[in-house]
């Protein structure tokens, strides 16, 4: 498996993706990094601003350990990571054992309607990032 | 592994400082946090114990401007070194492109330093990675401690003990004082690009 490096017409169509399915729905922000802490892509509603790149790192760091722990009470994996702000809340959502999506998004969305977009979102992620191997 | 956006032409490049607890990998980071500042856009990201003990990593980002109109982000990172932690240093060795392993070289510290690399043999196995492979330099830390009257290992002695085998690169340096942090910085990141360039051609 060769995930390091991504064509354009590859990262357009993930782009494109996001912004159809999440940034439209209001999401602040959407990231997807590897499990080392790359950063895949970005996008964002560009009112938003972030130090993506230590986040990234943090945010694969986070969701490493939460998997060593699910491993620790004999889960596989527990797939999907939420948390909540006053104002901002991050979900984590695993698209394959080396991707993440992270979605940032504030209180005027419904974490439900928000996780029902995210599941289309990976669905349709997976068929563009299988389309290399 | 690296990873290289194509369509922004950006190479992300990780590269982790490794070694044994207080062996000074924080504070590797932190001088080239103050020395190369203008090449760094944000703040060092360090999660700590309260008695400033690492307790997952150190995260730093630099610039390193481009090659080949590629931007190349080296994303630099310590390990906690603290025996019981070896979980979490496993988990952020995932994806490395370069080690540094500070070896400490004050005389006392010699066992936890082989041990150390050892350790680093094995986690790196568990990724299917070889320490004989991966781009890696020593740099033996703390050889100002000699000028304070404390026992310091010499350097064929710290060679024969970690690098007699590997036959990498290596520094004597003080990361206090900064003697040789950044020929260390630059030795590892010139290998490492040069290793990546050779996998992609």
């Amino acid at each position: 498996m060769n995930y390091g490096i991504v064509s354009q017409e590859q990262l357009e169509a993930i782009e494109e993706i996001l912004s159809q399915k999440l940034i439209k729905l209001g999401v602040d922000c959407a990231i997807i990094i590897d499990m080392a802490g790359n950063i895949i892509t970005v996008k964002d509603n560009s009112k938003s601003k972030y130090d993506i790149y230590s986040f990234a790192a943090l945010a694969a760091g986070n969701f490493a350990t939460v998997d060593a722990m699910a491993k620790l009470v004999g889960e596989t994996e527990f797939s999907l990571l939420f948390h909540k702000g006053q104002d901002s809340n991050i979900h984590f959502s695993k698209i394959d054992d080396e991707l993440l999506l992270i979605t940032m998004f504030g209180r005027d969305i419904s974490l439900g309607f928000l996780r029902l977009n995210v599941v289309e979102a990976i669905e349709q992620i997976q068929k563009v990032w299988d389309r290399q191997e | 592994m690296s990873f290289i956006n194509l369509k922004d032409k950006v190479v992300q490049v990780k590269i982790v400082y490794y070694g044994p607890g207080r062996c000074g990998k924080t504070t590797n980071l932190e001088y080239i946090n103050r020395k190369f500042r203008e090449q760094i856009q944000s703040e060092m990201v360090s999660l700590k114990t309260h008695g400033d003990r690492t307790l997952f990593f150190d995260f730093l980002p630099f610039h390193m401007g481009q090659i080949k109109g590629y931007d190349i982000k080296i994303q630099l990172y310590t390990v906690p070194g603290q025996v019981k932690y070896n979980a979490t240093r496993k988990l952020v060795l995932k994806g490395v492109d370069g080690i540094v392993f500070v070896a400490d070289a004050m005389e006392k510290q010699r066992e936890k330093n082989i041990r150390s690399l050892n350790q680093l043999h094995e986690n790196l196995q568990a990724y299917k990675e070889s320490i004989f492979k991966i781009p890696l330099v020593m740099q033996y830390n703390k050889v100002d401690l000699k000028e304070h009257g404390i026992p310091v290992l010499p350097i064929s002695v710290l060679q024969q003990d970690l690098n007699s085998r590997l036959q990498v690169p290596y520094f004597e340096a003080s990361a206090i004082t900064g003697y040789n942090v950044a020929a260390t910085l630059k030795k590892i990141i010139s290998s490492t690009v040069v290793s990546i360039q050779k996998k992609l051609l």
